[in-house]
């Protein structure tokens, strides 16, 4: 068969994990029983179940692991889809997409501070695990990560026995409102950015919906932070990820080739909304 | 260069039809120019380009990706290319032979559209210089000749003889085959380009000048107050979109026919409201972000990304069809108020 970027390649879904009440994880692995492609922390794939649709999901593994995992919330077609599917369901996979984080480069030898909320800390935890993988080439590493409730918390177990008890790695929690069996804090992610106070010479990478991104930001600049500290994800719609079907464009920049993570004075270049 | 006698058209083009597959543009049965496949009887029309352009050719509006077969948890991927067998198309104007340039930097940059990619492999262009061009054409203000079009042959036309000239190999290996073609002098069009260029100097829209949007800041554009006036009568029908030869954002759509699936991909229109709807919403929550997302991706985003090469070839096309009659010159225009 000819080949084109369009067309995808078989994956088959290996594991489901049930992490909240609308997020699941999926790996996916190629029909030969190896991972599809290798990839960098940050970047996404296009899923798809022929005759639902095709969507851009960011690959939650690290590259260090043999396997692609991906947290995906239930919020749309294809989502709900993938939720009701089972375990050795084959579904088609292309990629990998988009830029990734700096992690060889710009995130070498710095102190990292993650800021992530909700499901936004799908992509980070590929770099969160990248970085755990190759401790020695990171600095500190400060990770905050809020959600509506503590059942909302993707993979909390893997957050609670692994990065909670790891030597260097500080995990901030928060959950918007009280909840019994909750003795962490209660609040949400901005203030408790601002609360905690960090020195100012980390680099950020965060990830989170809009309103939690803004208001952080903001936080982060009163606390002496620089634009050129902090990166984050960015999301549209996108039909290729080639950078050839127009959808997710941003200025004069498609999130699916120049992005999806962009330093936050790259952004400023470019229109806020679209 | 070649000539033809004029009665004798038909022969020429059934010479070529023996040969490849042959589109001129022609009048359909409402009336209206668009090009089509070359048979006895097919005549070339008198108008002076096609209401389509000319990209339908090699970015079909509908077009087979890929098949899936679906058996319970198992999914097998089938071929379905809709072929693409050589051809060669007359009568394409100098303004939509420019806009193959534009589609190539998109569909032919890495990675390769292969889709598009077999169409430019399998299809020669011949252009045809116009005589007569309307008050509504602007492609000299994008440095493009009407007079002397690129393609692989040029071809020139007054009353008595049609006028050919190879530009490239494949060109050239037609004319070879092509015993219909008698030689002529290099001169003998100059005439015909000569009463062209009065024409074209003259056009209305001549004096249009872009300069203003190389110099601008990309923000500066974006943010200018004039995008809601403008934007407010746009009905959002996407016909600028259709017809524009260098629009090419597409969609990719799923048909399930109970026995396979069908993913094939069609034209699209940043013009739609759900163009850019996700599960949690759209960014482009009214018309005046759709609006200026597509003149904006003309004017400055996509040059910005090609040496400042603009994305619109003049053809006009909009300022004939767009039922508001709003069109890229008036946006221009209006933009280029506020701007220093």
């Amino acid at each position: 068969m000819r080949q084109d970027p369009l067309i995808p390649m078989l994956g088959e879904v290996t594991a489901i994990r049930t992490d909240t009440p609308d997020v699941k994880t999926f790996r996916v692995m190629g029909v030969d029983g190896e991972k599809p492609f290798v990839h960098i922390p940050g970047q996404c794939a296009m899923l798809s179940m022929p005759g639902v649709g095709e969507a851009l999901f960011s690959i939650t593994s690290s590259p260090t692991e043999p396997y692609l995992d991906f947290s995906i919330k239930k919020c749309g077609c294809v989502t709900s889809w993938l939720h009701a599917m089972e375990v050795g369901q084959q579904i088609t996979i292309r990629g990998p997409y988009g830029n990734g984080f700096p992690v060889d480069t710009e995130l070498a030898g710095r102190d990292l501070l993650f800021i992530a909320g909700g499901i936004g800390l799908a992509p980070l935890h590929s770099v969160i695990n990248y970085c755990r993988h190759y401790r020695d080439r990171y600095g500190k590493i400060d990770i905050v990560y809020g959600s509506r409730s503590k059942d909302d918390l993707v993979d909390f177990p893997e957050i609670e026995n692994e990065w909670c008890k790891e030597a260097g790695i500080n995990v901030h929690l928060t959950i918007d409102n009280p909840q019994e069996g909750w003795d962490g804090h209660v609040g949400f992610v901005p203030n408790f950015v601002k609360e905690l106070a960090f020195d100012t010479n980390k680099t950020v990478l965060m990830c989170g919906p809009p309103i939690m991104i803004k208001f952080t930001l903001a936080g982060l600049l009163e606390l002496g932070f620089s634009r050129e500290q902090v990166y984050t994800t960015m999301e549209l719609r996108m039909k290729c990820a080639l950078g050839k079907c127009g959808r997710c464009n941003i200025g004069d920049k498609y999130v699916c080739k120049d992005g999806p993570v962009f330093r936050l004075d790259q952004l400023d270049e470019l229109p806020d909304e679209y | 260069m070649k000539r033809i006698a004029v009665e004798n058209l038909q022969s020429l083009f059934a010479a070529v039809s023996a040969k490849k597959q042959l589109y001129i543009p022609a009048d359909d049965s409402a009336g209206q120019a668009k090009f089509t496949l070359w048979s006895e009887g097919t005549v070339l029309t008198e108008k002076l380009n096609t209401v389509r352009s000319a990209k339908d050719l090699f970015f079909p509006q509908v077009e087979n990706l890929v098949n899936f077969k679906v058996s319970s948890k198992k999914i097998e991927i089938l071929e379905n290319r809709d072929s693409s067998e050589p051809f060669v198309v007359f009568g394409v104007r100098a303004c939509d032979c420019r806009s193959f340039d534009i589609l190539d930097t998109v569909f032919l940059s890495d990675p390769v559209d292969t889709y598009y990619q077999s169409r430019r492999e399998n299809g020669l262009v011949i252009t045809l210089a116009c005589n007569r061009p309307a008050e509504t054409c602007f492609c000299g203000v994008f440095g493009i000749d009407a007079s002397d079009p690129a393609g692989d042959v040029t071809c020139w036309m007054d009353k008595a003889y049609l006028y050919w000239r190879a530009n490239t190999e494949r060109g050239q290996e037609l004319t070879k085959s092509l015993s219909v073609l008698e030689d002529c002098d290099e001169s003998s069009v100059d005439a015909i380009r000569e009463a062209s260029k009065q024409i074209l100097q003259k056009l209305p829209l001549n004096d249009l000048d872009l300069t203003d949007f190389r110099e601008n800041k990309l923000l500066d554009v974006f943010n200018d107050s004039a995008w809601g006036e403008l934007s407010e009568s746009c009905l959002g029908c996407g016909t600028c979109t259709f017809v524009c030869p260098t629009c090419q954002c597409y969609d990719v759509q799923d048909f399930d026919n109970g026995r396979e699936v069908r993913r094939f991909r069609c034209w699209d229109s940043c013009m739609y409201s759900d163009f850019t709807m996700m599960a949690h919403g759209t960014n482009r929550p009214t018309q005046k972000e759709r609006f200026r997302q597509r003149f904006m991706h003309k004017l400055v985003y996509y040059p910005n990304n090609n040496n400042g090469v603009f994305g619109c070839v003049g053809c006009g096309r909009c300022l004939q069809k767009c039922p508001i009659h709003m069109n890229i010159v008036k946006v221009t225009k209006k933009l280029k108020e506020g701007m220093v």
